[in-house]
């Protein structure tokens, strides 16, 4: 297939239904709504279901419903609507039911504004609901990758019957570029055993997240975490750019991740040898290549859209082992690529130390820019 | 004793949408009843195979545990949302919700109005016994003036504490609304009728005509602190001047429904 002129949105939308999305349920808000509107006139055109629900709430727990009858279905929202729909992500998880979640960030805390962010990294990666349980995580840094990682991400979330995110920012959400779309698969005609459908006579089946036995909760809890070491060992994804010979090292997902890509190439026309680590999943986190390359590298530098959520994610791996520094922009301001290659030049200039906390080091700059 | 050969008839059994258990539910509690009811017209419309049920959480959230039923377990006033799920996926399935006035009419509003609005093809039971029975009694969107709760311990004032909300009221106002109707558990000719109204709410959505709802006014004699039989004269002497049984919603189509 051509590749086409597309919005990050529309694009998530029309490749979530081509992997066989059976039902939608969402509410409208932005930076995500072209999402929804695709669909309401997609889903109904093919004979599926489209719901637009009367909030947030009810959009999660209608996939919730859904989820349980095992066909593959999703909602998106935005980051206050995500907010909303904790409660029901920690109810999909103690069910043990697959369901695509798509976020595309925008400036927090708060109504904040509608302006790319990435201020949603704790609240999707490290929970945001209660209790224990995790979100698989994906975040692509363009249209391309979020198509296919769409695609990823219904086969993941059936895999290990969990619920899998899909991070996006507002810029990704809403910027046109082009991208080839896959072609529309069959919908799947297997159903889980687990799956309700009627018992047709023959033994129930019960989905519930309730277990008031707390040694009978600590079970499942287990098979949760089990289920998530598994993950952690399966499904770590990332990307690489110049890090064979990197002596820097940024670390940068989603936008801020492209971001540094054009610093880090503008860096090496100067003769600095530095590269890009990009992760795809969050969560997994890729730890293990982050490990190899603290051997390596002289310093890292983390960058993100947030007030450093990712960074202390970073510094666990480093454990203090090389200088780890840190730059961001927040409440939807996008940082520029010659801001990136401005702290890649001060990383190599130095002086770099592993002492104090790179957030605070950087505050206090920040706070000299824009007061 | 003289011995015949005339077989034994059976004239009152357990029905098959209802698992052989003992419920959890309170002696005089009318939850059992309401239960019982559902299993019966389930299988007398031969769709107790065909069913999914959404359990709340109240006291019925253990609900599933006594069908004989596929059945979820929603989040707290959420199960209209879920049973939409699941009813869009499965639009030939029958799909019910069995939803307290705690869960339904205050925290699960939202969903509630939703589902109604938009004419889901779904049939609810809504539990009104006046109070939020699972956490002790606690004053409910349901709690009449001046009503004594654990969480109203003065008595319900609706200076302070606003108004009880009738649900079947409110829901007949809107237009995806097809059956809506009150009912009471607190006598056998009232049960009668409930059950008729039951049968009528789920023939509804096998009709695929709109959104329909029972309420039943149920006993909630632990909470209240009256005897079985004294809560079964509350229902009659405070709760039917303030909540009065009757047919709020019968759109045509369902008028003349034949059954």
């Amino acid at each position: 297939m051509a590749k086409e002129l597309i919005k990050g949105n529309t694009a998530v939308a029309e490749a979530a239904l081509r992997a066989g999305l059976e039902a939608y349920f969402g509410y409208p808000i932005t930076p995500q709504t072209e999402l929804l509107e695709h669909l309401s006139a997609r889903m109904p055109e093919i004979g599926r279901p489209f719901v637009q629900a009367e909030s947030e709430l009810g959009a999660i727990n209608m996939v919730y419903g859904a989820a349980c009858t095992g066909k593959r279905v999703m909602t998106s929202s935005s980051s206050p609507g995500v907010s909303l729909m904790m409660e029901g992500l920690s109810y999909i998880a103690g069910t043990e039911v697959p369901a695509v979640l798509v976020d595309v960030v925008r400036g927090g805390p708060g109504l904040g504004n509608i302006a790319p962010a990435q201020g949603d990294y704790n609240q999707i990666v490290h929970g945001g609901g209660h209790g224990d349980y995790h979100l698989l995580v994906l975040a692509p840094a363009s249209v391309q990758e979020a198509v296919d990682l769409t695609a990823l991400a219904f086969d993941l979330a059936e895999k290990y019957r969990h619920i899998v995110a899909i991070l996006l920012d507002g810029s990704i959400g809403q910027m046109m570029e082009p991208a080839e779309l896959p072609p529309m698969q069959p919908l799947k005609t297997d159903i889980p055993d687990w799956a309700v459908r009627g018992t047709d006579g023959g033994e129930k089946r019960v989905l519930t997240s309730i277990n008031l036995d707390p040694p009978a909760q600590e079970v499942m809890n287990l098979r949760l975490m089990k289920r998530w070491q598994e993950i952690e060992k399966n499904e770590v994804r990332y990307k690489g750019y110049y890090i064979d010979d990197a002596e820097y090292v940024v670390v940068g997902f989603g936008t801020a991740g492209r971001i540094s890509l054009s610093a880090v190439r503008a860096a090496r026309e100067l003769g600095i040898k530095v590269g890009l680590l990009r992760p795809i999943t969050l969560a997994p986190f890729p730890k293990d290549v982050l490990d190899e390359l603290t051997k390596k590298a002289k310093a890292f530098l983390v960058v993100e859209m947030n007030s450093g959520q990712m960074l202390e994610d970073v510094r666990l791996v480093v454990r203090g082992r090389k200088p780890v520094e840190f730059f961001g922009r927040m409440g939807g301001v996008v940082p520029y690529p010659d801001e990136v290659l401005t702290e890649i030049k001060r990383l190599v200039d130095g002086p770099l130390t592993t002492e104090g906390h790179p957030r605070d080091r950087w505050l206090t700059r920040l706070s000299e820019t824009i007061g | 004793m003289v011995m015949t050969d005339v077989p034994a008839k059976i004239v009152y059994e357990r029905p098959e949408a209802l698992d052989p258990r003992v419920t959890h539910y309170c002696p005089g509690c009318t939850h059992g009843v309401a239960h019982r009811l559902i299993a019966e017209v389930l299988d007398e419309m031969g769709e107790t195979g065909n069913t999914i049920g959404v359990a709340s959480v109240g006291c019925s959230v253990f609900a599933y545990n006594y069908f004989n039923i596929d059945f979820v377990e929603a989040a707290h006033g959420r199960a209209p949302a879920m049973a939409t799920g699941i009813k869009r996926v499965y639009p030939d399935r029958t799909v019910f919700t069995y939803q307290g006035d705690g869960d339904l009419a205050s925290i699960g509003m939202g969903e509630i109005v939703g589902a109604a609005s938009r004419g889901e093809k779904i049939t609810v039971i809504f539990i009104n016994n006046a109070n939020y029975g699972m956490t002790g009694g606690q004053m409910a969107p349901t709690t009449l003036p001046g009503q004594k709760t654990t969480s109203s311990p003065t008595g319900r004032d609706t200076d302070r504490q606003g108004f009880p909300i009738q649900t079947a009221e409110l829901l007949s106002t809107l237009e995806g609304s097809a059956y809506i109707v009150r009912r009471s558990l607190h006598s056998s000719r009232e049960i009668r009728r409930a059950k008729k109204a039951i049968r009528t709410a789920f023939e509804v959505q096998k009709h695929g005509l709109g959104f329909a709802l029972v309420e039943l006014l149920s006993t909630c004699p632990t909470n209240w602190g009256l005897t079985a039989a004294g809560a079964r004269d509350w229902i009659e002497e405070r709760m039917l001047p303030f909540y009065p049984l009757g047919d709020y919603k019968v759109s045509s189509a369902v008028a003349e429904l034949k059954i």
